[in-house]
């Protein structure tokens, strides 16, 4: 392992390819089921995906749509032109013998997305084109043979391929994670990482800080969290170093990522590469798209990530809690929907019972109907009109999520709403008072320690259950004193 | 000659019967590699209990065995596919079966309909309807000699580059290579994306014309199939019509030019207007033909793994084995040949000097077409520079036999039809055919006009 003093003298420089399964009902070029989770083997393949003799791909307009939304998503201009053609090789797992892809004429162009940090900085990273292409099937390996699935084969992908701009693990984790936010917040992919439904490839290499040329890369397939993909990064990156300094080369290879050891393998080199006859695939026309309907399916994208950060920014809520937000679409919508019902700071409001109650790991998971955005506003009404404490606020707004009953009905059965009544909470406070326990504090706060003040009204809120209006029992303890 | 029309007064089990018999009596062609006789009879059945009508109700046809087609196994002539039982029906088959069609057997071919002799079967040569040491063509070698010994009144056959054609001039009948597009090729081995076209054999052009229309029409299973352009038509008169100059040098048979230049006569005869044309790229056509189609083969043929379906190699050690045996032992030479140079045009670093050139120059040729019918409603030239050769004469030479495609390849390259037609025949006694290309969607008019000049 490298010293501290030898990893600063280098820089990494990333690129990352990423393959997004696309959220259609079926696949790229058959009517088969495109849900493979839970299925048995083999049991959602068509003859297309087979790849019977005489059978012929048939476009799904849905995955062009999806692709189309994913340009926007990606800051890209969509080609009014786009081609499919075939990527030749053998394994039992591609039933035609090629891959169908884009290799000549991808569907999306240039584009660049930035990646928000820890730090509050983002990164620019660029896009140097998306394709659409299917996915293969699976291989399971058995001692002396292997048994092939085809449920996955003919699922749609789309394939994007960043510029070489990401120079930390940290960003190539933040690249990942934010392009997972874009597709999925723009309908583009169901984002389930377990099932695969992103895939990261990092293209990885070191050169001296200065240095005019990148160094030879390695590339780690398949990584399927962000976590992998920062990790990866890292080994990586201390891998390639301890090659240079021992005074070795880089190999041009592809190598995997073993996330029980959290180190890289190689798995083939350059010398293996493949001759992919790439050739144009004559069965399915060019996709001819016009300005129309680009701008009509793209105006079906809902609002972004970075979208909801600017407007959430303006609100003046913190990364913190625009960051649980945005873990789930549901919750930003959700508080777009507040904020245009209630105002800015009944939204803010909400936006940290959220960040707060569902931020953590464990947090509950929720669904559409539990998000009932009036109830929700009620809640911060009570709170707006001293019915109910921001403590109390915070475990209603958990059961309002979890049941149909309305924050009132919530408070009222756990005898939680406010008592803003003076003449309740001066008997409560006349008790306290008189209680030789506080003569201490009593006499601390005539003497000018006017902080104890606090300790006084928390006696006054564990007797009266939390239910005391906490300004009212401060009002009217410096009455009495 | 039978026709369809034939077919009207006779039962459909009859029918089917009377084919089946005159199979039996034509063994010695071995024209065909398997026969539907289960299914056909009862459909047949079906058809005379009324179940079953349609245009073509109980009139009997055979597919060439690279249709995907119930009962009997889709073969494509190859070892790799033997016994492959399809589970499903190529569009054009459905459709003539929609209209009561009956399918009575399946067509030996070259295996996946690569070659012009029918020699290249894994399962022996089909020998030629007329002269028994003659070659039937091909690649559609079967499907020409069923209906040119009147088993059938029509046969399905494919058209790469002269697949049909070619083989309906050896044989003495109508055969069609529609506009790319015509017909759906679901369902139907694929050769060459690009070329590969649905056609039939006929003994009559109206014939040939209603069996087009039936199978002809958008397919929303084949993405390159074109809105149904195939009506009926009425003979353009005093049309303008060209000889291809370049495919009547002295490297063409005399007596194949003579039938030609009849046929002209003929047609001047009827009103047209004939004269000579020049079409420069169609000599380039070969050149541009086995770059493109054996890297389209390479490609489309890449799915025969042994993994899935057909056949796989036994004893094998590691999945390079399994893949090298397999396709080896199941594929013939000229199968291995289109895939070789396939690959070898598709292969980095020469992709751009072959295949992309080739496509290249089979614009310019499609321009050149294009030129020609602003001016001509249709072009004409032999079919092949030669009668029908003898079995083995050019078996030994690839080269020789690719050449003998020159006067077919072009209008698959540039996706128009073209039919051969029946013109006599030579001094021996051997068929001559007419080629009669025209523009795009042209396909019922060319058929038409062949209509107007046989004899009845």
């Amino acid at each position: 392992m490298a010293s501290a003093e030898t990893l600063a003298k280098y820089e990494m420089t990333i690129g990352i390819e990423c393959h997004v399964q696309l959220a259609t009902a079926t696949k790229l070029f058959s009517g088969a089921d495109n849900d493979a989770r839970d299925k048995s083997p083999n049991s959602v393949v068509s003859p297309i995906d087979f790849g019977l003799p005489g059978m012929l791909p048939v476009l799904n307009r849905h995955a062009v749509n999806l692709a189309i939304k994913a340009g926007k998503a990606l800051n890209a201009p969509i080609a009014r032109i786009s081609r499919f053609d075939r990527k030749h090789y053998f394994y039992p797992d591609l039933p035609k013998g090629y891959q169908t892809t884009q290799m000549y004429h991808p569907i999306i162009e240039a584009g660049y997305i930035d990646a928000p940090l820890e730090d509050g900085s983002s990164v620019r990273v660029r896009i140097h084109h998306a394709h659409m292409e299917e996915d293969a099937g699976k291989l399971t390996h058995f001692g002396d043979h292997s048994l092939v699935d085809l449920n996955r084969a003919g699922t749609p992908l789309i394939e994007i391929v960043s510029e070489p701009d990401i120079h930390s693990a940290e960003a190539a984790k933040a690249y990942a994670s934010e392009l997972h936010k874009l597709m999925t917040y723009a309908g583009v992919t169901h984002g389930d990482l377990y099932h695969g439904n992103m895939r990261f490839d990092v293209n990885l290499s070191v050169a001296l800080k200065g240095a005019t040329e990148l160094g030879t890369r390695a590339e780690v397939k398949n990584l399927n969290s962000f976590r992998s993909v920062e990790k990866a990064a890292e080994y990586e990156f201390n891998r390639q170093i301890d090659r240079l300094e021992s005074g070795e080369t880089i190999v041009q290879e592809t190598r995997g990522w073993d996330e029980a050891a959290q180190k890289t393998n190689s798995q083939r080199s350059k010398e293996d590469a493949q001759d992919y006859r790439y050739m144009p695939d004559a069965d399915i026309p060019p996709i001819v798209l016009t300005d129309e309907e680009v701008e009509r399916i793209q105006s079906e994208v809902p609002i972004l990530p970075p979208e909801y950060r600017s407007r959430w920014a303006g609100l003046g809520i913190d990364k913190s809690v625009t960051d649980s937000l945005l873990a789930n679409q549901l919750y930003a919508k959700t508080i777009t929907t507040i904020q245009q019902k209630a105002g800015d700071t009944t939204a803010k409001r909400i936006a940290h019972w959220f960040s707060s109650a569902l931020g953590g790991e464990d947090a509950p998971k929720v669904d559409e109907s539990m998000l009932r955005d009036d109830d929700l506003i009620a809640l911060a009404a009570m709170v707006d009109g001293n019915e109910l404490s921001s403590t109390a606020a915070k475990e209603i707004f958990v059961d309002v999520l979890s049941s149909s009953d309305s924050p009132r009905a919530i408070a009222e059965r756990k005898n939680m709403l406010q008592v803003s009544d003076e003449g309740a909470i001066a008997a409560i406070v006349d008790e306290v008072l008189a209680d030789p326990a506080s003569a201490k504090a009593v006499a601390d706060i005539k003497a000018g320690n006017d902080k104890v003040i606090g300790f006084l009204v928390g006696q006054i809120m564990k007797k009266s259950q939390g239910k005391a209006n906490p300004a009212l029992a401060q009002k009217l303890i410096r009455e009495r004193l | 000659m039978v026709k369809i029309s034939d077919y009207n007064d006779i039962s459909a089990v009859e029918a089917v019967q009377q084919a089946l018999d005159k199979v039996a009596a034509s063994e010695s062609y071995h024209a065909l590699l398997s026969l539907t006789k289960e299914r056909a009879l009862e459909r047949a059945a079906a058809v005379d209990a009324g179940e079953i009508t349609g245009k073509l109700a109980g009139v009997p046809f055979v597919v060439k065995d690279n249709f995907l087609a119930f009962g009997a196994p889709t073969t494509a002539a190859s070892k790799i596919l033997e016994n492959f039982q399809a589970p499903l029906q190529a569009t054009a088959v459905e459709r003539l079966e929609a209209e009561g069609a009956i399918c009575i057997g399946k067509a030996n071919l070259d295996a996946f309909a690569h070659g012009g002799s029918t020699e290249n079967s894994a399962y022996g040569v089909t020998k030629n309807a007329i002269d028994q040491t003659r070659v039937a063509g091909g690649s559609s070698g079967g499907s020409a000699v069923v209906t040119a010994l009147d088993i059938v009144p029509f046969a399905l056959g494919t058209d790469t580059g002269g697949s049909i054609r070619q083989p309906a001039s050896f044989n003495g009948v109508v055969g069609v290579k529609p506009t790319y597009g015509t017909v759906s090729r679901y369902g139907v081995v694929a050769m060459a994306s690009s070329t590969d076209t649905i056609g039939t054999f006929a003994t009559t052009a109206d014939d040939a014309s209603l069996v087009m229309a039936i199978m002809a029409g958008k397919d929303e299973r084949d993405m390159t199939t074109l809105p149904d352009f195939f009506g009926a038509e009425v003979l353009k008169p005093a049309q303008k019509i060209g000889i291809i100059r370049e495919f009547m040098s002295d490297d063409v048979d005399e007596e194949v030019r003579d039938r030609v230049i009849e046929y002209a006569e003929k047609l001047k005869t009827a009103g047209h207007i004939v004269e000579e044309v020049n079409l420069p790229m169609i000599k380039y056509g070969v050149g541009m033909y086995y770059i493109i189609v054996p890297a389209e083969i390479s490609s489309n043929l890449a799915r025969y793994d042994g993994i899935r379906y057909g056949v796989r190699a036994q004893n094998v050690q590691t999945l390079a084995e399994l893949y090298g045996r397999s396709r080896d032992e199941g594929f013939v030479t000229e199968n291995k040949r289109r895939i070789m140079i396939g690959s070898y045009v598709l292969s980095s670093g020469y992709f751009d000097a072959y295949y992309q050139q080739a496509q290249k120059a089979r614009t310019l040729l499609i321009n050149e077409f294009n030129a020609l019918f602003e001016t001509y409603d249709a072009l004409i030239g032999p079919v092949s520079p030669t009668p029908a050769f003898r079995i083995g004469e050019n078996a030994e030479d690839p080269v020789k036999m690719y050449l003998a495609d020159i006067m077919t390849v072009s209008a698959s390259l540039a996706g128009v039809p073209a039919i051969s037609v029946p013109a006599g025949t030579t001094s021996d006694g051997l068929p001559v055919g007419v080629q009669i290309i025209g523009q795009q969607k042209s396909d019922a008019q060319l058929l038409a006009l062949a209509s107007s000049q046989e004899e009845n």
